[in-house]
């Protein structure tokens, strides 16, 4: 998509309701800062913060890896940023670094999967047992010592002691 | 079950009764799953679809989901099919517009619907009417299970379920509310809604998904982000913060109405129940924006001789698509608009 300005690519996408009605508006780096009162980047998570600071520091910021293609299905990086999905699940692999920053902006700065698991993986037919999730434990015994219910907090804590092992 | 029979009443979505069902229309969760040892669609040729395809229409068919499930194969269905299974919200615009392989699987009252090679191999609907999250999470999660009994998903341990597009990865969940806001919109407060909407990272879309405008003071309310949260953390924020807010929010503003601009407000819901009741040419949108301020207006209590039950029925048996398939013929421009108006006027002066 190109700059409603100028014919640069447009990085910078809004989305503005007045009165009523929707209008949105791509724009470049440079025409969106140059835009008055623009909230530009202002929600970019510290992680990519500090990524991008390592890539210009190790001079490859800016440099999209157009040639990076996964082995299995045959899918470049190039394809999947114009069209927007993937070729296999192991695309999620290939292009691992990628895509982290992207998932990051899509998702709120979440970069790792809590939640429901498949009881079995990988087709072998085997049942494995549901992994117990300690990331939600942890979270859940935060909200129980932030209610002051120790009781439920140290069920927790021994539930995540358990889980790990 | 074949799918003339839908045509005659509405789902059980659109019953009317759920919780909440002032403001709720429906509930629904949907969850995206790709079989493990295939591509996604954007890299299966025409055989490896075709496979695909097959094989999950079985897996579906035989883990007996539902009590009379039906199966329809999209590739074969005629137009007008395809679009009264969009209206009735058990398959996407995309699914009914592409082409190959793929089908739709329609289970227990429309409840259930599980789309195979949408963007995703598989795409589980549950959706129900009025609030009722929780109850959709819980027979989903469920579905969930018997499938991945017949089917290994494709899974990573730290992305979570994956899916062709990066922004339905980890849980593969959309949590969506069907929401009737005509009093925020008639007001102008809607646009807080939005606000608000976006500053919690939630999608506001019309009537029909994703690329629809709001039409009839319809809206959609969903989640974006599918990484880092667990679904029950999702279906409970959903279920016990935000819609129950937006719901508040939309009854104070329908009881400004009756004590500030009683007159007005029921000159709207008059006139919405006159021109239905007497038109004799209705365009889609036009039904849409009518219905929903009679229904506004039966639910307040300023007009007693109409049940919701009718109300409910004609938003969907009025659409282009089913008005068609209760007559068994293509109808245009206003051949179409006279069917839809004789129609309404039949329903509502009781004939």
């Amino acid at each position: 998509m190109k700059c409603d300005n100028c014919n640069k690519t447009a990085t910078v996408h809004l989305t503005e309701i007045k009165a009523g009605k929707k209008i949105e508006k791509h724009l470049c780096e440079a025409c969106a800062a140059a835009a008055e009162g623009l909230p530009v980047k202002s929600h970019m998570p510290i992680n990519e913060l500090l990524t991008n600071f390592v890539m210009a520091h190790s001079g490859m910021a800016g440099k999209e890896p157009q040639t990076l293609q996964c082995d299995h299905c045959g899918m470049t990086w190039a394809d999947f940023r114009q069209n927007g999905l993937l070729g296999c699940p192991n695309d999620y692999a290939a292009f691992e670094r990628e895509l982290t920053p992207l998932l990051q902006r899509a998702h709120d700065g979440a970069t790792h999967h809590v939640g429901k698991q498949p009881a079995r993986r990988g087709g072998t037919g085997l049942a494995v047992r549901r992994h117990v999730d300690v990331a939600k434990l942890r979270k859940e015994l935060q909200k129980a010592v932030e209610g002051e219910d120790y009781e439920r907090a140290a069920k927790l804590r021994d539930q995540i002691k358990q889980a790990e092992g | 079950m074949k799918l003339s029979d839908l045509t005659q009443h509405a789902g059980e979505w659109l019953r009317g009764s759920g919780p909440m069902s002032e403001t709720v229309i429906s509930s629904r969760i949907r969850l995206a799953r790709n079989v493990a040892g295939f591509n996604f669609l954007t890299k299966c040729t025409r055989h490896q679809r075709q496979a695909l395809e097959q094989k999950v229409r079985q897996v579906v068919l035989d883990a007996d989901l539902a009590p009379q499930t039906l199966y329809v194969d999209l590739e074969q269905a005629p137009d007008v099919d395809r679009q009264l299974l969009v209206e009735r919200h058990l398959i996407s615009k995309p699914h009914a517009a592409a082409e190959g392989a793929r089908g739709v699987a329609i289970g227990q009252d429309e409840t259930v619907s599980i789309m195979v090679n949408e963007e995703d191999h598989l795409r589980v609907q549950v959706l129900r009417s009025g609030l009722q999250l929780t109850e959709a999470w819980e027979q989903i999660s469920k579905i969930d299970d018997a499938l991945e009994d017949k089917l290994d998903f494709a899974f990573h341990p730290r992305f979570g379920y994956l899916t062709a597009c990066p922004t339905n990865v980890g849980t593969g969940i959309r949590v969506s509310v069907m929401l009737h806001l005509p009093a925020l919109k008639l007001t102008g407060e809607i646009e807080k809604v939005f606000r608000a909407a976006k500053d919690l990272k939630l999608a506001v879309r019309g009537l029909y998904g994703e690329g629809t405008e709001a039409t009839g003071d319809f809206y959609q309310i969903s989640n974006q982000s599918t990484l880092g949260k667990a679904e029950d953390e999702i279906v409970e924020e959903f279920g016990r913060v935000v819609i129950p807010k937006i719901i508040d929010y939309e009854h104070h503003a329908r009881k400004a109405l009756v004590s500030e601009k009683a007159v007005a407000l029921d000159d709207k819901v008059s006139r919405a129940l006159g021109l239905l009741r007497n038109a004799r040419l209705m365009a889609t949108d036009e039904t849409l924006l009518l219905l929903s301020h009679l229904r506004m207006g039966v639910h307040m209590g300023r007009v007693k001789d109409v049940d919701l039950r009718t109300i409910n029925e004609l938003f969907l048996l009025t659409q282009p698509a089913h008005l068609q398939k209760m007559q068994g013929k293509k109808l245009e421009g206003d051949v179409r608009r006279a069917a839809r108006a004789d129609f309404i006027r039949a329903r509502l002066n009781g004939r």
